[in-house]
Parts: C-alpha cells; sequence; structure tokens
C-alpha cells in the first residue's frame, strides 16, 4: 500500500470527497433545518431526484450551469411544496407522504427520461470552474478545493450562515421552538406552520440543488435512481448534527471521502469491484451510527404534526 | 361486534377511494406522456387477470409479495417501521440460491428446500439485527437504519453472487442452478409454483398470532404506545428484537421461495425491489392479514399486466411506482378527512 498514497492518488481522492461531498452537504443542512422545525423529511431523496432531473434538463437545453442548479432548486422546491400542502397544512403522516414522495420521484424521473431521451443518455461538458487566485497553486489541496464552480464555495458559506441563522436570530429560534415547542411558539404568535412550511420549502430548494449538482457536475449526466440514497445519508448526518450546521459539513466531507475513495482508489489502479466500493459509504453510516447513536438527537416534536388546543 | 351498514360502507369507499383517485390521476400522467390510459388498464387486465398464463404469473408473484406483506404487518402493528425488507430479501434470496444446488447433491430436494427456506429465514433476521439494536438500545429511528442496511444489502448480494458463490461455468455472474425438478413443486397442471401455498399459511399464521395470541397483544401494545407497554412490565427492548426478527424472517422466507420456485439462481444485479411497493397495500389493508391478500393480488395484476404492457405499449413500468406513490398519497388523505369528520362528530 505504501506505493498508493501519491500525489495523484490523494489530489483525486480529496477532489472526489468535494464533488461528492456538497450534494449530501446541502441534504445535510436542508434537512437539520426541517428536522429543526419539528418535520421528517424521508422525502428530500425524492425532492434530490426531482432536483437532479430538472437542473439536469435545464442544464442540458440552456448549457448554463447556473440555470441548471436554479431549475433544481425550483424542483425540489415543487417536491417539498406537495410535503407542506400534505404534512403542514393538512397534518397528514409525515412518514408515508415522505416514502410516497421518494418513490413518486424515483417512478415520474425514470418515466421523464425515458420519454424524454429514451435510451440515451447525454452528457453535459464539464462544469466551469472559477479560480482562487494564489490559492490554486498550492499542490494538491489547489485543484481540489480552489478550482471549483461557484455552487462549491458558496455552500461552504451556507454553513456559516445557517449556523449564523440558527444562534443568532428570531427565523432560528422560531426554528427551534418549532420542533422542541411549537404550542410555546404559538402562544408567543409565531404562525408553527407558516415557519414549518418556510422550513421545508428550503429544505426542498437546497436538496433540490444538491440533486442537480449530483447530475450536472458530479455526473455529468442524468442516470434514473441516480441518487441511490445520498438523501438519506443527508438524514443521518442532520440526526447525527444535534442541530450543528458544522458537524453536518464534517460529515459530508467524511462521507464523501469515502465515497470518494472507490473512484481514487480505481484511479490509482487497484482493481475492486464496484459493488463493494458502493457498500463503503454504507457501511460506514452503520458503523457511525452504532458508535455514535447516543449523541444523535432529533427534537421531540418530530414528526408529530402541529394542532392548536391538541394535546 | 356487528358493523353497521353505515360503517361497511365507509370502510369500504376508505379503501376504493384511494385506487380509484391513484388509477384516475396516474391516466392523467400517461396522458400527459401521450399514452392512451385506458388502452393501458385494459392491456394489463388482459395480460395480468384474464389470459390462463398471465393470471398464473400473477398468482406467482403474489408468493413473495405475500410474504413480504405479512413481514411488514408484524412490524407496522408493532409500531416499528422496518423499511428494510429490499436487503433482508435480497440476502435471503442469495442464502437459498447458493445452498440449494450444493445441497441437492447429497439431500433429497424436500429436505434441501426445509434447510434453505431455514438458513434464509436466518440470514434475513441476522441482517435485520443492527436496526434492530439500535431501536431498542438507543431509541434510534429505525427508518433511517434499515434503508441503510439495504442499499448496503444490495451491494453486498452483488458482491456475494459475484465473487464466492459465482458458478465458474457460466459466463454471467449468478449462483449455481438448482435444477428445474428440484424447485417447489407445482400446483396440479398449471405453472404455479407451491410458494403460494407458503406465502397464504404465513398470513394466516401472522394474523392468528397478531390478532389473536398474547404475544400479538404485546406487539400491539408496544405499538400503539410503548411508554404503557413499559409501566405494564412489558420488555419492549426484547420485544423490539423479536418484531425485527420475525418481520425480516418473513421477508427472507419470501426471498427464499422466489429462489426456490421461480428462477433456481440468483443473477448478479437482480433487485425486484418490492419492499416499498408493498407498503401501501398493507396500509390499504389497514393491517389485516385477510384483506391484504386481495390488495396482493390486485397488485399483482398491475405488475404482471404492467410488464408486459412496458413491452407492447411502449410505457415503462416505472408507471407502477408512480401508481404505488399516489396510491399512499390518497390513502392518507383519505385517512386524514376521515380523521377529521370523526373528530367533528365527538364535538
Amino acid at each position: 500500500m505504501g506505493g498508493l498514497f501519491t500525489e495523484t492518488f490523494v489530489a483525486s481522492l480529496l477532489f472526489g470527497a468535494v464533488t461528492v461531498g456538497i450534494p449530501l452537504l446541502l441534504a445535510g443542512l436542508g434537512e437539520q433545518i426541517s428536522e429543526k422545525s419539528g418535520v421528517l423529511n424521508i422525502g428530500i431523496e425524492g425532492m434530490m431526484l426531482i432536483g437532479a432531473y430538472g437542473g439536469f434538463v435545464a442544464a442540458y437545453y440552456t448549457g448554463s450551469f447556473w440555470l441548471g442548479f436554479l431549475a433544481g432548486g425550483i424542483s425540489g422546491m415543487v417536491v417539498a411544496s406537495l410535503m407542506v400542502l400534505f404534512c403542514v397544512i393538512l397534518s397528514m403522516n409525515q412518514i408515508v407522504i415522505g416514502i410516497a414522495l421518494t418513490i413518486g420521484a424515483e417512478g415520474l424521473t425514470a418515466l421523464l427520461h425515458h420519454f424524454q431521451f429514451s435510451r440515451s443518455y447525454p452528457r453535459l461538458s464539464e462544469a466551469p470552474s472559477l479560480d482562487i487566485p494564489g490559492l490554486n497553486d498550492i499542490p494538491v489541496i489547489g485543484p481540489a478545493f480552489f478550482e471549483r464552480h461557484p455552487l462549491v464555495y458558496l455552500s461552504i458559506l451556507l454553513v456559516v450562515f445557517v449556523a449564523w441563522l440558527f444562534r443568532r436570530t428570531h427565523i432560528g429560534l422560531n426554528l427551534q421552538a418549532a420542533g422542541d415547542n411549537p404550542a410555546a411558539l404559538d402562544a408567543a404568535g409565531v404562525d408553527v406552520k407558516l415557519t414549518r412550511a418556510g422550513a421545508v420549502l428550503t429544505t426542498g430548494m437546497l436538496a433540490g440543488i444538491g440533486g442537480a449538482f449530483m447530475a450536472n457536475v458530479g455526473a455529468g449526466i442524468f442516470v434514473p435512481f441516480m441518487i441511490h440514497g445520498a438523501g438519506f445519508i443527508g438524514i443521518v448526518l442532520a440526526m447525527l448534527a444535534r442541530g450543528n450546521p458544522y458537524w453536518v459539513l464534517l460529515g459530508a466531507a467524511l462521507f464523501g471521502a469515502s465515497l470518494a475513495l472507490t473512484t481514487a482508489l480505481q484511479v490509482a489502479g487497484l482493481n475492486i469491484p464496484t459493488d463493494v466500493v458502493q457498500m463503503l459509504p454504507f457501511a460506514m453510516v452503520i458503523v457511525v451510527l452504532v458508535l455514535f447513536a447516543r449523541h444523535s438527537y432529533l427534537p421531540p416534536s418530530l414528526a408529530l404534526p402541529y394542532h392548536r388546543g391538541e394535546r | 361486534m356487528t358493523a353497521r351498514p353505515g360503517e361497511v360502507v365507509s370502510s369500504v369507499s376508505r379503501v376504493l377511494v384511494p385506487i380509484v383517485l391513484a388509477l384516475v390521476v396516474g391516466g392523467l400522467i400517461l396522458l400527459a406522456l401521450g399514452k392512451d390510459p385506458l388502452a393501458y388498464y385494459d392491456y394489463v387486465l388482459q395480460r395480468g387477470l384474464f389470459s390462463w398464463s398471465g393470471f398464473q404469473q400473477t398468482v406467482i408473484r403474489s408468493a413473495p409479495l405475500l410474504l413480504i406483506a405479512s413481514g411488514l404487518i408484524v412490524a407496522f402493528r408493532a409500531g416499528i417501521w422496518n423499511l428494510g425488507v429490499d436487503g433482508q430479501f435480497l440476502l435471503a434470496a442469495v442464502a437459498a440460491a447458493a445452498l440449494a444446488p450444493l445441497l441437492i447433491t447429497s439431500l433429497p430436494s424436500w429436505l434441501t428446500i426445509v434447510i434453505c427456506c431455514a438458513v434464509s429465514i436466518l440470514v434475513a433476521m441476522a441482517w435485520s439485527l443492527v436496526p434492530a439494536f439500535l431501536k431498542a438500545q438507543y431509541g434510534l429511528n429505525e427508518i433511517v437504519t434499515t434503508l441503510m442496511m439495504t442499499f448496503l444489502g444490495i451491494s453486498f448480494a452483488n458482491v456475494l453472487v459475484k465473487l464466492p458463490f459465482d458458478d465458474p461455468d457460466n459466463s454471467v455472474p449468478q449462483t449455481m442452478t438448482l435444477p428445474v425438478a428440484d424447485r417447489l413443486g407445482r400446483l396440479f397442471d398449471t405453472t404455479i409454483h407451491s410458494g403460494i401455498i407458503i406465502a397464504l399459511l404465513a398470513v394466516f399464521a401472522v394474523h392468528f398470532v397478531m390478532t389473536r395470541t398474547a404475544f400479538g397483544l404485546r406487539l400491539q401494545i408496544v405499538g400503539a404506545n410503548p411508554r404503557a407497554a413499559k409501566h405494564a412490565g412489558m420488555s419492549v427492548g426484547r420485544l423490539t428484537y423479536a418484531t425485527f426478527a420475525l418481520s425480516a424472517g418473513l421477508a427472507g422466507l419470501g426471498g427464499a421461495v422466489e429462489i426456490l420456485g421461480v428462477w433456481g439462481t440468483m443473477r448478479a444485479d437482480w433487485n425486484p425491489a418490492y419492499g416499498l411497493l408493498v407498503v401501501p397495500l398493507v396500509f390499504l389493508a389497514r393491517f389485516n392479514g385477510i384483506a391484504v391478500i386481495g390488495f396482493t393480488l390486485f397488485f399483482a395484476i398491475l405488475m404482471i399486466g404492467g410488464e408486459s404492457a412496458s413491452r407492447r405499449l411502449g410505457v415503462p413500468n416505472f408507471y407502477v411506482l408512480v401508481l404505488v406513490a399516489l396510491l399512499l398519497i390518497f390513502l392518507a388523505l383519505v385517512e386524514y378527512l376521515d380523521h377529521i369528520s370523526r373528530q367533528r362528530k365527538k364535538a
């Protein structure tokens, strides 16, 4: 193994970790916002998938990556608005609707892809990058972190912004109250359903952008079922992060690295079956959960609809 | 307790309304994609129900679906969301496919089948151990953990089929094949294998255990109110393990039956992913083991008919996923409206 950790190996590992980690980060942050407000968003996998399809189609026909991300975010919000309608406004079962949205998104995107592209899988050109002068010349780290699409930088900044939002603003406090003690928030004169609706829509937007990133930047193509559990990993990240966005960032980086390890090992010429590689992230999730399950935290009112005056 | 006519009507409509709405909205989606929904549904019925070979296929498909459904009934009644049945099903299938061709060389076929089923059940149970542990020990939400175990299981099953259990005499990565003569016996003159009998027995057994025994009652109490169960002196942790084991074991038996009855071998990348599709059927049946038989048959018609429709009418079978999603949404909607109207009556 000594010869394995060459400069190219580490460089491709880091580069891949960022590429794979960004969608996980966006999904994890989105899920965190949703869960904080008391909505368990199992449908996030579906939001990412629809975002990936919408984002890919937009980028494919307009040639603009920004329009792709915009379309991805809007597509995710469309799915999220269904979740708002069913789970926040109508107080229907969050788990059933979450499963339904995920299955429905799988079926719908596969159908749409079939009717739009038949059996062809058109490829996008490589995503344009914004080079950070000076920093991008650093060997190994430079290409991985400082020669990326601007959305990568924005996503990292988003972590700081969400942390600030949670700790320093009324919006953050309201979100937390909606999950911890919705009745108290209601008594304070803040609309619980509106707070939760905003949270879920934000989740949908972030998940959709994350999905679009996966399709447009990560893969360059759209393949049905391509999210393959990334949304669910986002839920795990949110569960373990105990409401702290920086932990989501750390988790996304770790999982991103473990996912990228496969590609990097293959680049290094090691012959590992792809199936073993695909097991890695999920095996890691399970190990992490067994080790840190004690520390996971979910708000008391999670997955419970709020009815005024009901106990 | 006899049901009043009004209650019968409302419980029938609670079931029919979601199905009809899902078929109608699904039809509108087909229309939007430029396909004739009536022709599609007609074709599905022709091929899935009214043709003799299609009907036999429908019954054959019902066997694994029913076993998964009975596993889900146990879990859902006990308040546990075992969404990892696909992983449990697949690994059990691998076990049966790997073991059966080896055993058959020295054992009679009935004994081979019994041993394979038993091992499959144990494998599936083992695969549910981690989520069960995390739930029982730390109260960790099982939805996420069981889903993760399924993603892990899909890839793990492929690794097993491609590496240790690969049949060297076959260029396609797959396990050795159990000869047709040694598979589950056929019923009378049909192509239907006896797995459907196993599945029906399992459904009846689950229904009996859940509704007529003290053990079933305990599971239901844990499901309805874990804190009350704890106060009543029940070992919630142990019951959680028992629920996972039973639920996964039944799904695993489904995997064994599908291999020993239909395929005789397991190919790499084979993953029918029945698990989540069965969830709405179990809800439609309101966790009732007898009712779930009818819904499973209905759904099997849709699947078998849909598979031939995808070849003939150019509507990919992914459409069934859309229908399942719509079913779930309308089920939840009807449930919600029902809840509202009952509250109005109370107030």
